[in-house]
């Protein structure tokens, strides 16, 4: 199967008053996953029906491979869309379901049949053909949909938080599924998801939106580690952003003037393991929290900013036995010390 | 019905079945004093003489009589054409109200329910304007010189028809409205994801899902239809003569209530067989899995 680029080049979409797409531009390699991540109403659906063609843009273009498909109709698209309720057919089997698409395409019954049968098989629901969509569990419609948009082989794929319906642990093994499966086919993906950790554990690229512009287009280490604007920082984890004044102490880390971002599972609280470069601050323990694999603890600078200082319970002998109101000194290495640019703290 | 394993439980759900049960009383005592009685009555009334005495005289000359025979076919031809008539005018009028917007829909849907909140006689005297020999239609097509002549559009099967379909229109249109506006907008969108073409996705996603609110409303017309009785009265000015009619004037001119029970008790055989035959119909078409998609 060959799979095409495609690019998103300057779209805007409004409502009214109301800009839900404001002069977006992506550009999506071939075979390439990438994420649209953002929280609810940042505009990342609505761009997602925009490829597929079910909201019209106000401006730019919309392109598939060289094709300009920004005014194309969705039945002439040829693009799969897993949506978020799965929409499958109540009235029809799983295998009508899946044979649909091939049957739309006048595809002789019995090849429809045998490639409806493969690509079952291939999202490991073989046996269940017969089945009624109602008989079926959440996880098993998440994979019919999942075949009904491969099965015709279309050049790209779209989802719409297919996982969110779904239980943490089968949502954590679809996660992967649905990975394998993209690699297996080579099809270029547009995944929507608000989950930071679906995305960062399913996508080649992250692009993160908010009030429906992008913050950020990059690797998911780039936008976990690296983020360009104080709302990725935010958005993707336990983000501290502290003013370079409010520490005690601070070597090494890049452009010191600027407002710094560090994780809470970046620190450590062991003076022994604090090398010459990194950060010192110090502050006074307000509360802490076993969550488990870490413990959660809230320092007060003296400056009255709080700071998030996240300990892996592997490495927190001393936690339980902090008391609040006692001064904590914490370290963090200058690599994970990061400026955000232009933003003040 | 969850089995509950305790006792005290089990026996809470039963009171509260009960309880909701007996909520249905006050209907079932009018429905049992305003419809079973009088039916028995009319029963019993179809094997009694003017004299009062039993007979089943009024059975052999209800049914070997002609008129009886060609009021029967009337009045299936009659529920037929205008059954034919809603599901061809509203199947589309419902699609069309369904995927209007809101603001949209709620106009069209008081144009559709303006006549129901209209009396009847009203009405079909209002037809009576419109379609007569110098009425306001034959008027204008004359007048332009369209035709030469007035079309015969009342005092006929036409009219009545057009007077069926006008006061049925709506009853049908309502639950296949209710039918397609619950159809989720996903599956008409995933459906042209696919490649289907409009057509396509009203063919085989849109039809077969509001199939049963068809269903609903074709019985709710044809029921009706069997036993309207002011429609043909008027419009059809002596000349469409269905069951309803002819035992108006059983009673009226011959003051017959025997016979006249007769033909009602006909008109009743014949709404349950047809609302069995729907019923039947509709489990066969549920029962039926569908396997294949027919695009």
């Amino acid at each position: 199967m060959k799979s095409l680029p495609i690019t998103i080049d300057g779209v805007r979409k409004t409502y009214g008053s109301y800009v839900a797409l404001d002069d977006v531009s992506i550009d999506i390699q071939a075979g390439e996953f990438l994420t649209l991540l953002g929280p609810s109403g940042s505009g990342k659906t609505t761009l997602l029906m925009a490829l597929a063609g079910f909201v019209r843009l106000d401006r730019g273009k919309l392109l598939l491979g060289d094709r300009d498909i920004t005014r194309l109709t969705p039945n002439k698209r040829d693009i799969g869309i897993v949506f978020q309720n799965y929409a499958l057919f109540p009235h029809m089997s799983v295998l009508a379901n899946v044979e649909y698409p091939l049957v739309l395409r006048k595809t002789p019954k019995a090849e429809a049949r045998q490639r409806a049968l493969d690509t079952l098989a291939r999202v490991k629901l073989e046996g269940l053909a017969e089945r009624n969509i109602a008989a079926l569990s959440g996880g098993q419609r998440q994979r019919v949909a999942l075949a009904r948009a491969i099965v015709f082989e279309p050049r790209v794929m779209l989802m719409d938080e297919p996982l969110s319906a779904l239980d943490k642990n089968l949502r954590e093994t679809m996660q992967y599924e649905i990975r394998r499966l993209h690699d297996d086919l080579g099809i270029t993906t547009i995944y929507v998801t608000h989950d930071q950790r679906e995305a960062l554990i399913m996508s080649d690229r992250i692009a993160v939106m908010n009030s429906g512009r992008i913050q950020q287009i990059d690797t998911p280490q780039r936008i976990y580690d690296r983020p360009s604007t104080r709302f990725v920082a935010e958005f993707m984890g336990e983000a501290n952003i502290v003013a370079p004044g409010s520490v005690r102490k601070i070597d090494g880390a890049d452009a010191s003037r600027e407002a710094l971002m560090i994780r809470a599972e970046s620190f450590h609280l062991d003076a022994t393991l604090a090398g010459r470069d990194g950060m010192v601050l110090e502050g006074m323990l307000r509360a802490k929290t076993f969550r488990g694999e870490n413990w959660l603890l809230t320092l007060a600078l003296d400056g009255g900013q709080e700071v998030l200082v996240c300990i892996p319970s592997a490495l927190a002998g001393g936690c339980a036995e902090l008391a609040a109101g006692q001064r904590v000194t914490a370290y963090a290495p200058a690599t994970k010390v990061h400026a955000i640019p232009g933003a003040a703290a | 019905m969850t089995v509950l394993a305790d006792p005290a439980l089990a026996a809470d759900a039963r009171r509260e079945r009960r309880f909701f049960l007996s909520l249905s009383l006050p209907a079932l005592f009018i429905v049992g004093l305003a419809a079973i009685l009088p039916i028995l009555w009319i029963i019993r009334q179809s094997f009694l003489t003017t004299a009062g005495e039993y007979t089943v005289g009024n059975y052999e000359k209800v049914l070997s009589s002609g008129l009886t025979w060609s009021a029967l076919v009337t009045t299936l031809e009659l529920s037929l054409a205008t059954l034919a008539i809603c599901i061809l005018l509203g199947t589309p009028l419902a699609l069309a109200l369904a995927s209007a917007r809101p603001r949209v829909a709620n106009l069209l849907m008081a144009f559709v329910m303006l006549p129901l909140w209209t009396s009847i006689l009203v009405r079909t005297y209002g037809w009576l304007v419109l379609l007569r020999r110098d009425g306001l239609i034959n008027s204008a097509l004359t007048g332009s010189g369209l035709t030469a002549e007035p079309l015969p559009l009342v005092y006929n099967f036409t009219g009545t028809l057009i007077g069926m379909v006008h006061y049925m229109l709506p009853l049908f249109l309502l639950p296949v409205y209710a039918a397609m506006r619950d159809i989720d907008a996903n599956l008409v969108r995933a459906s042209a994801s696919m490649g289907a073409t409009l057509g396509q996705t009203i063919r085989t996603v849109i039809l077969p899902l509001s199939a049963g609110g068809i269903f609903s409303g074709s019985i709710i017309v044809f029921i009706y239809t069997i036993g309207f009785f002011i429609t043909p009265a008027v419009l059809g000015g002596g000349k469409v003569n269905p069951l309803s009619t002819r035992i108006e004037r059983t009673l009226s001119t011959f003051q017959d209530w025997g016979s006249a029970s007769v033909l009602g008790i006909l008109l009743l055989i014949l709404m349950a067989l047809v609302g069995m035959m729907f019923l039947a119909a509709r489990r066969l078409i549920a029962g039926h899995k569908v396997d294949t998609a027919h695009a």
